[in-house]
């Protein structure tokens, strides 16, 4: 259950991301679930990077069309005003910053925003699809996970241990116990989970930062 | 001007497949894939293949079906997650893969088309995909040399043809198709419905038929699909 209510927790506070207006991306897993927490009287255009702009929710059963699936390959519909495009086109979009956001899954992410989510050597490579396209290129790039792995160990490190996605590429970082941004290869902690302190952060996070000046309590 | 054939069978025997081409497939995950071309390959027995296409499909459908029978020497894709098969000859030592990003491997077919033998892109950076790449700095920022991608045989599927091959995809099926059908000596498009000249709107064409060899009218497609999602009824 702790679990489950951290995902929540991450997923809610990520939607606090969205601004009125905004194109974004949104990676596969947890973060599509950000799209259920938009907050009132934001509007923003979700883009799959198959190539669609304006993504709808799921179909109702027998209203699925083979032909109209996210970057997840999940049955989804269309909004109005919805556009398709080729893939190349959709990369051209996201390599030439004109996607606004992307919230993205994190295995691990290091002190200097750097990011490793698409492979665990001596496991299967499966590929970092357009992960590395959308860390290199989105205007903002925000990282949502679990604090530490399921044995509890962090997730946050001096220097990521698994391969890299991209280098240096994270703006902000945010797990059940607190937001992080990055400014030029420094971590600085922006805003605290109210049931954890600096001291017990400090303690699951093997990496260096310094807290802001201002730093908030995390909503939640 | 009609390039109309009979089969997919017939398409690739007159594009001259044999072993060891490298084929472009069109396609993302199981959505817009050329079910019909695939089934032939698979048929014909041509193995050695380099084969490029986003995904690698599944265990029993799409590229999985070329998997099942080893005719595939090597995949380049930028996601290959969902396929036993695949893991199992590429732990094996049977099968290559060269990943790349996505956005990467759509501009490398897109390059190829276009006569741009190479490009620089900022995606990659510092990680392992950089690996042996000239890299070259524009503006402060660091970027990677990246080559085009080009191929034997596109295979590709679209919604609609004619037979002068003027092509028009349907939803998010459209995907890597486009750049694909640009990128090989020869490209054959499956449709799932041939229509006469004149039967496109020509402001609606996707990929013109410069590009398009030969078109066949598809049949028997199953476009399964891989993740059912849903909301419940009722629901928001």
């Amino acid at each position: 259950m702790k679990n489950v209510s951290s995902r929540e927790r991450i997923v809610r506070r990520a939607a606090r991301e969205l601004r009125d207006g905004y194109y974004v991306n949104l990676g596969i897993g947890m973060p599509t679930l950000v799209a259920n927490h938009i907050p009132p009287g934001v509007n923003i255009v979700l883009e799959s990077e198959n190539g669609m702009l304006g993504i709808g929710p799921f179909p109702y059963e027998g209203e699925e069309d083979p032909d109209l699936i996210n970057a997840g390959k999940q049955t989804i519909t269309e909004l109005v005003g919805c556009s398709y495009f080729s893939s190349a086109d959709s990369f051209g979009m996201i390599r030439g910053g004109h996607v606004d956001l992307t919230i993205m899954g994190g295995m691990e992410v290091s002190q200097e925003g750097d990011l490793a989510n698409w492979m665990i050597p001596g496991k299967m490579v499966k590929g970092p699809g357009g992960g590395m396209d959308l860390v290199a290129s989105a205007k903002r790039v925000v990282i949502i996970m679990t604090h530490c792995n399921k044995k509890g160990e962090p997730k946050v490190l001096e220097k990521c241990t698994l391969p890299l996605t991209g280098v240096r590429c994270v703006d902000r970082l945010i797990t059940e116990h607190a937001v992080f941004d990055f400014d030029r290869g420094r971590m600085i902690l922006r805003e605290l989970a109210p049931d954890v302190t600096v001291e017990k952060l400090r303690e699951i996070t093997d990496a260096t930062f310094s807290e802001a000046p201002d730093l908030a309590e995390m909503a939640l | 001007m009609n390039k109309v054939v009979g089969s997919a069978k017939e398409a690739l025997t007159r594009a001259g497949v044999r072993d060891g081409m490298t084929i472009l497939a069109g396609g993302f995950g199981l959505c817009g894939i050329p079910e019909n071309c695939i089934a032939a390959l698979r048929e014909m027995g041509v193995k050695d293949l380099i084969v490029a296409s986003n995904n690698a499909g599944v265990d029993d459908f799409g590229l999985g079906l070329l998997l099942e029978t080893r005719q595939i020497r090597k995949m380049i894709s930028s996601y290959v997650g969902e396929n036993a098969i695949f893991e199992r000859q590429f732990l094996d030592g049977e099968l290559e893969l060269e990943i790349v990003p996505q956005g990467t491997l759509a501009e490398r077919f897109r390059a190829a088309g276009a006569g741009i033998p190479a490009f620089y892109t900022p995606t990659g950076v510092g990680t392992v995909v950089a690996e042996g790449k000239e890299q070259r700095e524009f503006d402060g920022r660091t970027y990677l040399m990246e080559r085009a991608l080009d191929g034997d045989i596109a295979i590709v599927k679209a919604r609609k043809g004619d037979p002068a091959g003027n092509l028009v995809y349907r939803k998010t099926a459209r995907n890597f198709n486009p750049m694909i059908a640009t990128a090989a000596n020869v490209t054959i498009a499956e449709v799932e419905e041939l229509v006469p000249v004149g039967g496109i709107e020509p402001d609606q064409v996707h990929t013109p038929g410069i590009y398009v060899q030969y078109v066949f009218q598809g049949v028997n497609y199953e476009k399964r699909i891989e993740q059912r999602t849903n909301r419940p009824k009722g629901g928001a």
